[in-house]
């Protein structure tokens, strides 16, 4: 196992939401994060962003982690979510605050 | 033929869509760090096909990925999709 790869399993399986982005949860390099970014702050959700522009290797590696060619990335316990399409589509329908609600992880109550 | 062409063609032939839009959005993110000056690198596509019926989003982002799995050697840097069956 390349060290890429132990590094990505390490954070998915120590954080509950982790978010593979560009820049940071402060400052989002790019659009697509950022609007995933605004959707989890949105939720209240705590999460680890992990911002792939300061490590080549994990850049490239999250993509065949997954099988996914494009960042932002999205992991719930484990698991793949999607990138910023899905992530945004999921909170329209009220399925990522089901998600999040399923998997034990609270989610700031809104109007 | 542009990125735009080669993706609506590989779309055409691979999920039969019965409406496909590929848009070109690239100049949008002039500036961005993705941008290349005359470089097809950021595309949206609405797209409907029989063979998203039944699928999960992750699932029908990844036929469309396959699909396209070559796109990103071709300079592409971002893909929006939205994906839907008939009827939906």
């Amino acid at each position: 196992m390349t060290d890429a790869r132990q590094a990505i399993e390490s954070e998915i399986k120590s954080n509950d939401v982790v978010l593979f982005m560009k820049g940071t949860p402060q400052f989002p390099m790019c659009g697509f994060s950022g609007q995933v970014v605004q959707i989890l702050g949105y939720l209240g959700v705590p999460y680890k962003g992990v911002n792939v522009l300061d490590d080549e290797s994990i850049r490239q590696g999250i993509k065949e982690y997954s099988s996914w060619p494009t960042i932002p990335q999205l992991y719930v316990k484990g698991e793949f979510v999607g990138g910023c399409d899905i992530t945004r589509e999921m909170f329209q329908a009220g399925e990522l605050q089901q998600l999040f609600v399923d998997n034990g992880i609270a989610v700031k109550q809104t109007a | 033929m542009t990125l735009s062409d080669w993706i609506t063609q590989m779309l055409q032939q691979s999920l039969q869509p019965t409406r496909l839009d590929v848009i070109d959005e690239s100049e949008q993110h002039r500036g961005h760090g993705g941008f290349r000056e005359g470089v097809q690198t950021h595309i949206r596509i609405h797209i409907v096909s029989d063979a998203f019926t039944g699928k999960s989003r992750l699932q029908r982002h990844r036929l469309v990925n396959e699909t396209l799995a070559g796109a990103f050697d071709r300079g592409l840097h971002a893909l929006a999709i939205d994906a839907k069956g008939p009827g939906e």
